[in-house]
């Protein structure tokens, strides 16, 4: 099979390319160290001017660069595979609008202000209260479709309160800032911002990742994967808190980024012969790919307007993904 | 030792009784017809007997209660092949086969000699070599029907349970199939395959089951299941029965006058 064939070579390009990325967003920046300088200043242990930039500013802002955009890359494949639905992605479930609820909250309460993690925190909490919701209506037994149903109720429930929140602030400051802290940033971001998500993110993708290939069984329908040994409370388990740990996480510490989990997979998915488990190692490295791309690009394009991150995304993303349409619309006819 | 033995087995669905209390076993070198009429609760029957229903009473598999084991260890015990050919991805017909060798495998374990070969010799059964490397999603209804079977001879189990395998089959391989189950019965295996075509059914199985609203009204060889009397009172159907090289013909022929 020619899939079989390029896939270690497939993987080795996004490994490479994401290395590269990672590489040049550490070097972009609006200080203007040149390139060998900076990465010298990384490695070294001097605390000047120049190391203190990358430690503490470009580094954590490359380093969530990559792992949001492979959370979301990886949560977005499995979520397709799960629900059998390429209009999959980790929104669907209501994690990205309960944990951006939650950050409005705090936002809108003034406890953001109260100490640095407050914010994250409390995004954390309003993903972790999505979950166990869906988890809830949706029941152990529950079944694809019912957590695509309570994750769409709990999503425009979220955004609803989201709505009143913005809607009775008290100043329009804190309105703004709900606004742009929902668009989407990596801007100004800190090691500790890194130490939060990580936990969170490394048991997520420990969660996801471990179900390739329950993944591949189900794409034979649920009821003929659970003849061939799947069990399907466990994938389900897996597939939704996997995806509120890592894609809430993200979310906490960056805001929403749409697009990147569904259309990293939907490139992806002709490239690795369409198999399911091969898909999510591709969509975590195509994922990391995307997000730190549009977040050199963010800095490049207006270094001094602060362009949000999702924005980019979502510009980049939504005519690309009416061009994947397109091209599915020509291949039906 | 039996395969499978079922005991006063009945579900419910939607708060709506459709299996009451059945009894059967079957030994090995089975090949029982599942017959019925549509809504007897065929497909019913087979899904709670792999766990996918909630069902009451006692159902057994390979000798253990089935209740007490996981989904790994009935995968071993029993394979299914489901009435609605599923596909969701655009992957190669090889790959779709084998997802057979998945319960036999630990963990992310590449497929061995052994499980290639498996898989080389169901394709084989099935004559679906000719499409390995063609993409599932894009082959005929029949084409997919018989990678799905090649599948569940893939997973190699003792106990084969198929819902209608022959429909959207093409007359040779529908014999070609039955043929192919009657083969895994003589090497003492058992199949149980739902079936609506009753002229297959009674020139192939060793036994049927006749269901009707979710009770078995007859078991046993088909001569002594597919009677005139049986085909007006449960199908409404009046046939012709008959016989060639020395195995029974029954044939459909017009609706029973209405009582
Ligand atoms: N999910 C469900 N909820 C409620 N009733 C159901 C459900 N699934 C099946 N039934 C009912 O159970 C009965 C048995 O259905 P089943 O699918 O077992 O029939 P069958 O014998 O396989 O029929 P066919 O030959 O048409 O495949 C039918 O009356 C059907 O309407
Ligand atoms: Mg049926």
């Amino acid at each position: 099979m020619s899939a079989d064939r390029h896939y270690p070579l497939l993987i080795a390009l996004l490994a490479i390319l994401t290395l590269a990325l990672f590489l040049l967003s550490l070097t972009t920046g609006p200080a203007g160290i040149a390139f060998a300088d900076s990465i010298k200043a990384l490695l070294s242990d001097k605390a000047d001017g120049v190391a203190l930039i990358m430690r503490e500013i470009r580094l954590p802002r490359a380093m969530l660069g990559l792992m949001i955009g492979a959370t979301l890359g990886l949560s977005g494949a499995v979520l397709q595979g799960y629900l059998r639905n390429p209009l999959a992605e980790p929104g669907l479930l209501g994690i990205s609008a309960s944990a951006s609820l939650g950050a409005v909250l705090a936002i809108y309460t003034g406890l953001s202000a109260s100490f640095l993690l407050a914010l994250p925190l409390a995004a954390l909490a309003g993903a972790v209260a999505a979950v166990l919701v869906v988890q809830a209506i949706a029941g152990a037994r529950g079944g694809a479709l019912l957590v695509i149903l309570a994750g769409i109720a709990i999503s425009s429930f979220a955004g609803a309160m989201t709505s009143l929140a913005l809607n009775l602030s008290p100043n329009p400051f804190a309105a703004v800032e709900i606004m742009f802290w929902m668009l989407g940033s990596l801007t100004d971001r800190s090691m500790v911002h890194v130490w939060l998500a990580a936990p969170f993110m490394l048991i997520g993708w420990a969660m996801l990742g471990s179900l390739g290939r329950a993944l591949d069984a189900l794409t034979l329908g649920s009821e003929t994967a659970a003849s061939m040994g799947i069990e399907l409370r466990k994938v389900q388990f897996l597939a939704v808190f996997g995806t509120a740990a890592s894609v809430g996480a993200a979310t906490a510490v960056a805001g929403a980024i749409g697009f990147v989990g569904l259309v990293v997979p939907h490139i992806l998915r002709p490239l690795v012969g369409a198999r399911p488990s091969r898909l999510l190692p591709a969509s975590a490295l195509g994922g990391a790919c995307m997000v730190m791309a549009a977040d050199i690009l963010v800095r490049i394009i207006a270094p001094e307007r602060d362009l949000k991150l999702g924005v980019l995304t979502a510009i980049v993303g939504a005519p690309f993904f009416l061009w994947l349409v397109f091209r599915t619309r020509r291949s039906l006819l | 030792m039996t395969l499978l033995s079922v005991e006063n087995l009945s579900v419910e669905l939607g708060h709506r009784p459709v299996l009451h209390g059945l009894d059967f076993a079957v030994g090995p070198g089975e090949f029982i017809g599942l017959i019925g009429p549509n809504g007897a609760g065929k497909s019913t029957l087979l899904r709670s007997v792999l766990n996918l229903l909630p069902a009451q009473g006692q159902v057994r598999l390979c000798g253990t209660d089935s209740a007490a084991m996981n989904a790994r260890q009935r995968a071993a015990c029993v394979a299914y092949l489901a009435q609605e050919r599923e596909i969701a991805w655009a992957v190669p017909a090889e790959m779709v086969v084998a997802l057979g060798r998945f319960p036999h495998r630990p963990g992310f374990a590449a497929l061995t000699e052994r499980d290639r070969a498996i898989v080389d010799a169901a394709m084989r059964r099935m004559d679906v070599e000719a499409f390995r490397h063609r993409i599932a999603t894009e082959l005929s209804g029949g084409e997919k029907a018989r990678v799905l079977a090649a599948r569940a001879l893939a997973q190699d189990t003792p106990l084969l349970l198929a819902d209608e395998p022959t429909a959207g089959l093409d007359p040779a391989h529908q014999i070609a199939l039955m043929r192919l189950f009657g083969s895994l019965a003589a090497d003492s295996r058992s199949v149980v395959a739902s079936l609506h075509d009753l002229g297959l059914a009674a020139r192939w199985c060793s036994r049927l089951i006749l269901l009707d609203k979710g009770r078995i009204v007859a078991d046993g060889p088909p001569s002594g299941v597919l009677t005139p009397a049986n085909l007006r009172t449960i199908y409404c159907v009046e046939a012709f029965f008959g016989e060639a090289n020395g195995a029974p013909i029954v044939h459909p022929l017009d609706l029973a006058a209405p009582e």
